[in-house]
């Protein structure tokens, strides 16, 4: 794509203030988040005959304050609750990001590499589970998490959210692509070399497929942040909330109160938007990546 | 005797090639079946039966297809049922085509722009469904909306918006275009880079127009691309309950509830029979497969390959 020029035509000219008017669009959710967070009581409500406040005169902490007041304890710390919202979106994130880039490299690499016996019937597996609805086995899940127990202590029923997660069959099916690129012949010679199998994947495979890994574990991080309703079912105790269930709380008991939800709303979008600009490069080649003969 | 030996030891090999293989994949299949697998099964066993919260305890007992006669008599999950096809068959082309004319258009750009229009119109993916929606509530609000307000300061009337039992379907659509369309965006401006540049100058080259080179050439070329939009786009549409949970319940009147909305309140809300929202729940899922694979079929259809 260097090196061609695109011609300037009207069609061209209109293409482009399109463009701009749809990315402000897109963009003004997230500046009315931004900017309504630290407005004041008396500019959130719109008053007939007065005009809206686009851009805030004066800066108010007084909705992070509210939001704030509530306080719990985590680790003998004291804290506000929506801090420890924030804590569990960022652990149940963490959590299933590595257990899921483990385990998808791991099959990935299997299935791409080595021929072995049920290894169709495991892929077709893999690839028709991916194109179910997640959602319909929530409260099947849900029977399950407590049959194991683990829906009724706060640790038990975030991890009740992060195994779902790691079970989704979209890592392995992703790593699976990555590791088609790793070169046979390599494998074969550190295999005359007499490395063991776990030592030819550390040491041949996974430089090749870390770009690979990088881009599932951004992807499985956003995804695991905004998996909502799994959050909503499996989480009951408001130790337990995440973010995201926590504004949605906040939207249920105060519904009017706009200024206290979107400073919630700011504490969930900003975080992970800090996170999606850092590694977007890696982000867009997951995507790219999964969709090859998806 | 020789000859017989060398079949044995590559048997032993292949042997130790599964085992190892199998190790291999053992994390990732405990989580899969464990987590995944196992509840499909227990959904699909649980919709034959008259499980509940109340007979929990004492246990459930067999109805074959008692809850599946039910659904089609249920006034309710016909109006759900007709909302979801609403949504799918209005967002899935809109996505599509609005996706590929983004695509299309910022491909050519500077590597800077480029990444920054799919950047702006991946944010409300990023920013999750929770604060997305909670904004756009505040914006459709009655009296303290943006909507109304700039509509009331042409002179204008406000509107209900998500109050109205004929604009909330609307508003939920509207809403889940703009989180939906990050990824295709990404999907087609790849595939569009990727389009053999040579045959697009050839054709040029014997003066084929714009449109000419865009139908013949690159169309043909991303339809796989074009394809997997499409069945991401269906399944994400055929599941939306985020939006409609947090910004209607459903409501009014169930104008907003989907089959997954209704899933939810029956198991969850009112009722709680898990085994009438696990015949729902197999539905939506036999429905979800029906459509992908007849995407697929018209969409593979349509290509020379």
């Amino acid at each position: 794509m260097t090196g061609k020029k695109q011609r300037i035509t009207p069609y061209f000219v209109i293409t482009v203030i399109l463009l701009i008017l749809l990315a402000i669009f897109f963009l003004f959710p997230l500046y009315w988040i931004v900017t309504g967070s630290v407005k004041e009581k008396t500019d959130i409500i719109i008053k007939a005959g007065e005009s809206v406040k686009w851009i805030p005169t004066t800066i108010s902490w007084d909705n992070f304050a509210r939001l704030f007041k509530s306080q719990t304890n985590l680790f003998g710390i004291e804290m506000p609750l929506a801090v420890r919202w924030l804590f569990n979106s960022v652990f149940i994130s963490v959590v299933a990001m590595a257990l899921t880039c483990i385990t998808s490299s791991l099959a990935g690499y299997a299935l791409a590499k080595k021929r072995f016996w049920g290894r169709g019937v495991v892929f077709t597996l893999f690839v028709c589970a991916m194109a179910l609805p997640k959602q319909v086995i929530l409260i099947p899940l849900l029977t399950e998490m407590s049959t194991l127990g683990l829906v009724k202590t706060v640790w038990g029923s975030l991890f009740a959210v992060i195994f779902p997660v790691v079970g989704w069959p979209f890592g392995v099916f992703l790593m699976k692509q990555f590791s088609e690129g790793i070169p046979s012949s390599l494998l074969e010679a550190a295999r005359i070399d007499g490395a063991g199998e776990l030592k030819t994947f550390f040491n041949v495979a996974l430089p090749i497929i870390k770009p690979g890994i990088g881009a599932l574990a951004i992807f499985t991080f956003i995804s695991a942040w905004n998996e909502y309703p799994m959050q909503l079912v499996m989480l009951s105790q408001s130790e337990a909330k995440t973010i995201a269930l926590g504004i949605a709380g906040l939207q249920s008991e105060m519904s009017n109160d706009y200024g206290l939800i979107m400073a919630g709303a700011a504490l969930a979008a900003v975080p992970i938007i800090i996170v999606f600009l850092a590694f977007q490069k890696y982000f867009t080649q997951g995507i790219t990546m999964g969709a090859v003969k998806g | 005797m020789a000859t017989s030996k060398a079949p044995a030891r590559s048997q032993i090999l292949q042997r130790r090639e599964t085992l190892v293989s199998y190790l291999f994949l053992l994390p990732a299949l405990f989580f899969f079946v464990g987590f995944v697998l196992t509840p499909m099964f227990m959904g699909l066993v649980t919709s034959f039966t008259d499980s509940s919260f109340a007979n929990a305890a004492t246990g459930s007992k067999f109805v074959f297809l008692d809850n599946y006669i039910r659904l089609f008599k249920d006034p309710i999950f016909r109006k759900s049922a007709w909302n979801t096809l609403v949504i799918v068959v209005v967002s899935v082309p809109a996505v599509t085509a609005f996706s590929l004319w983004v695509g299309s258009a910022i491909y050519k750009m500077k590597s800077g722009v480029r990444s920054f229009f799919r950047c702006v119109f991946y944010l409300p993916v990023v920013t999750g469904s929770v604060a997305v929606v909670v904004v756009w509530k505040w914006m459709f609000d009655k009296y303290n909306g943006l909507f109304n307000y700039v509509i009331r300061a042409f002179g204008g009337e406000g509107l209900p918006w998500t109050e109205s039992q004929t604009m909330a379907l609307w508003c939920i659509i509207l809403i889940l275009f703009t989180t939906s369309i990050g990824q295709p965006i990404v999907l087609y401006v790849s595939a569009l880079g990727n389009v053999d540049s040579s045959l697009v100058e050839a054709a040029q080259v014997d003066g084929a127009t714009d449109l000419q080179v865009f139908w013949k050439i690159k169309w043909p070329s991303i339809m796989p691309t074009t394809l997997y939009v499409a069945v991401i786009t269906t399944i994400n549409s055929f599941q939306c309950f985020a939006l409609i949970q947090l910004l209607t319940s459903g409501g009014p009147n169930y104008s907003t509830s989907t089959i997954m909305y209704y899933l939810y309140e029956i198991a969850f809300r009112t009722t709680k029979e898990f085994g009438y929202a696990d015949a729902m729940g197999v539905i939506l899922a036999l429905v979800i497969a029906l459509f992908s694979a007849l995407q697929f079929k018209v969409m593979n259809g349509g290509t020379t390959e």
